[in-house]
């Protein structure tokens, strides 16, 4: 199997489209609640490809755009104590903070390092046993589970020397926020990476509380366009309904080890969206099992009185209520050279995307 | 639709105080440091045409001038190392202005402790390219700094070639046409790709290899078959995006690219899959993308697929009428969108 050519081939690609040109009639406004979406919907150019009554909006799927700026300062004030090492995903280092960005520090001497898996920070911390070494944990369903092997995996080792600075978040509590604050759409295109780990369940509500379909997607043109068609079908039927679009790395149960080592680590707490406010247990935190690696529980530190977002309408955007477009900053004061609002810094996030490619 | 000014100043944001990684990555952020700082100072006639190399009327000659740090991280890297780097990167320079590349300076700034034999064989990498190249490196310098206030060796080189006449119009671009196309020489993002894998971070095995190489033979190949190449650059940091963004921006024309005509190889596309990278936006160092008359564009590519360095050469697209000022690529499954330019560090130090 060759995802460069065969879930990108145009012919597979304009049958699909004319299937799905055939079946609706109605307008329908479909959300992609996951940041790879948005960048591939982007990168491919698929808005442009569908007819003019089939609506894409994006959702709050980019972590690094719903989390707080309160967590940028706060990692920023913990790169400032002594000894300190900060690991991050590349994402995270652009964004601004109220006064800074963790780029920014680093060009000031801070040690901050880019990793591409917690374990890299791990290694980090064995071989700087004198160094403080703290793991900004961000992100969905998807890399909560990295999260949570990376605390089992220092505990195992006995090292002392390892923190975890949670930002990590869970989708569906977002997902019926959406329809709560009576946000306009259809139909959800499901996250694929996060339903690889959570399997299928916890969208049930969804379908038959909300009314809504929910189709998960893979990331290729062919699996989104798919997943478009049945959310199309669906919808013209009225029959919502969970189903997967992306059945080569999703089942209904999920990845069970992940999930169990996810409950092992982490608890439930409510979390803070950008857009959304507070929501219910949408947050994980760290048990108290495991406090000894938890950067909140283990560092005083004194944190900027976090600034206001201003002029920036992130919250709008991630609620698919705004069009990136029509933000006043946009292109003018937010460009991802000079991110204003972190929908523009995070390369998944939905005005960084329009930015570079603008398929509409 | 909309249209952006991505040179836009930003005064609403954080205020810049030092300087970032990304100030050297080739993108929008480095284009902001020279528009901003080097060209408000340093202006002048030469200066601001802000070509690969400036162009000097000495004694009734034209002469072409450039200059090129290389402070690549690793030093050696498959397909090369810094020196060839060094004189493929000041001959390119040259010979995409249209010159004939001809004398070469190198400078070497070297930290305390570096290894000698190192050095020979970065050296003598040099003396090959430049000889395969047919330019003489003609002076030099060197400087040593204490250990830790430079990484081993950075290199710079700068170099002089002749312009004949009737190409001096190549580095501006100035007789583009509506319908001329758009030419590589080869497959994309080799170089960036290579030296990110050679990165001890990343734990990747691949048999990706660099494309570096001086390009004055193949452009000379170019040459001989016709004159009517209109506009020439080499894909180097920021890669085929940054060279497309300096082609279309500001100017009464658009560009439209086809993607599935521009070659990568799959072991590049697969590792930019995986990190997230955009080919178009990974780093060459033997890649020159040229603007041509439409009817010669069959006749040029055909001569730089018979030089060793075009064997993949492709027409990749073309100037159009629509959209001036701006370029679209047609997806490979057929939909379409707009070609950016990288906007902040994408990289470590790639050359």
């Amino acid at each position: 199997m060759k995802l460069n050519t065969e879930f990108r081939d145009k012919a597979t690609v304009k049958n699909l489209v004319k299937a799905i040109n055939a079946l609706s009639t109605k307008p329908i406004t479909l959300m992609e609640v996951c940041g790879g979406h948005t960048m591939s919907i982007q990168k491919f150019g698929i808005p442009s490809l569908l007819p003019k009554n089939i609506k894409l909006i994006s959702g709050p799927g980019c972590p690094v755009c719903v989390t707080d700026r309160k967590y940028i300062d706060q990692s920023i004030a913990y790169s400032r104590m002594s000894n300190a090492i900060i690991t991050t995903y590349g994402d995270l280092i652009r964004v601004p903070g109220s006064s800074s960005s963790l780029e920014n520090e680093r060009a000031l001497g801070r040690d901050i390092r880019i990793v591409y898996s917690i374990l890299d920070a791990i290694k980090i911390a064995e071989e700087n046993p004198d160094k403080k070494i703290i793991f900004l944990g961000i992100g969905f369903e998807t890399t909560t589970p990295g999260s949570a092997i990376g605390i089992l995996t220092a505990e195992n080792k006995g090292l002392k020397n390892f923190f975890l600075y949670s930002a990590h978040k869970v989708m569906p509590p977002a997902m019926s926020a959406l329809i709560d604050e009576d946000v306009k759409i259809d139909g959800y295109i499901g996250p694929g990476h996060v339903s690889a780990i959570t399997g299928t369940g916890i969208y049930n509500f969804i379908a038959e509380e909300l009314g809504l379909g929910v189709v998960i997607a893979g990331f290729e043109p062919l699996d989104l366009l798919q997943a478009i068609l049945m959310l199309v079908k669906q919808f013209e039927s009225g029959k919502p309904a969970v189903e997967i679009a992306y059945s080569r790395v999703v089942n209904h149960e999920g990845n069970l080890i992940a999930q169990q080592k996810v409950n092992q680590v982490f608890e439930p707490r409510d979390d803070w969206w950008r857009g959304l406010g507070i929501l219910p247990d949408s947050g994980l935190g760290i048990r108290s099992e495991y406090a000894a690696f938890d950067a909140e529980n283990v560092f005083e530190v004194e944190v900027e009185p976090t600034k206001k977002d201003g002029a920036c309408i992130c919250g709008s955007v991630l609620k698919g209520i705004a069009k990136p477009f029509e933000c006043k900053l946009y292109g003018k004061g937010c460009t991802p050279m000079d991110p204003v609002g972190p929908c523009m810094v995070s390369s998944e996030g939905a005005c960084h995307a329009f930015f570079k490619y603008q398929s509409l | 639709m909309l249209f952006l000014n991505i040179n836009h100043f930003n005064e609403l944001n954080m205020k810049r105080e030092n300087i970032l990684l990304g100030h050297g990555s080739g993108g929008k952020l480095t284009h902001d440091l020279i528009d901003k700082l080097f060209v408000k100072y340093f202006s002048n006639e030469i200066l601001d045409a802000q070509g690969d190399s400036s162009i000097l009327p000495i004694e009734g000659e034209q002469i072409s001038f450039t200059t090129d740090s290389f402070v690549v991280n690793p030093i050696f890297f498959p397909g090369g190392n810094i020196g060839n780097l060094a004189v493929a990167g000041t001959v390119n320079d040259l010979a995409v202005s249209g010159a004939k590349p001809l004398y070469l300076s190198a400078a070497f700034i070297l930290e305390e402790g570096f290894s000698l034999s190192e050095l020979e064989i970065i050296v003598k990498s040099m003396a090959d390219d430049a000889k395969a190249a047919g330019v003489k490196i003609v002076t030099g310098d060197t400087k040593v700094v204490e250990r830790g206030h430079a990484d081993k060796v950075f290199i710079n080189t700068s170099g002089i070639g002749i312009l004949p006449k009737n190409r001096m119009h190549i580095s501006s671009g100035k007789n583009i046409e509506i319908g001329d196309k758009i030419i590589i020489n080869g497959a994309i993002g080799d170089h960036g790709m290579a030296v990110m894998a050679q990165r001890n971070d990343l734990n990747i095995t691949s048999e990706m290899v660099s494309d570096c190489a001086p390009l004055n033979g193949l452009i000379d190949a170019a040459f001989a078959v016709s004159e009517d190449i209109k506009f020439m650059r080499d894909a180097t940091r920021g890669g085929l995006s940054s060279v497309l963004t300096e082609l279309f921006e500001g100017k009464s024309f658009g560009v439209e690219i086809e993607e599935d005509a521009i070659p990568v190889h799959d072991n590049v596309l697969g590792m930019c899959e995986l990190l997230g990278f955009d080919p178009m936006q990974v780093a060459n160092e033997g890649k020159v993308v040229m603007v041509v008359k439409a009817e010669k564009a069959e006749e040029i590519v055909l001569a730089l697929r018979n030089h060793t360095l075009g064997k993949e050469a492709a027409i990749i697209g073309e100037i159009t009428v629509s959209h001036p000022g701006k370029g679209w690529i047609i997806t490979t499954i057929g939909g379409k969108r707009v070609i950016d330019m990288l906007a902040g560090e994408q990289l470590p130090r790639i050359c």
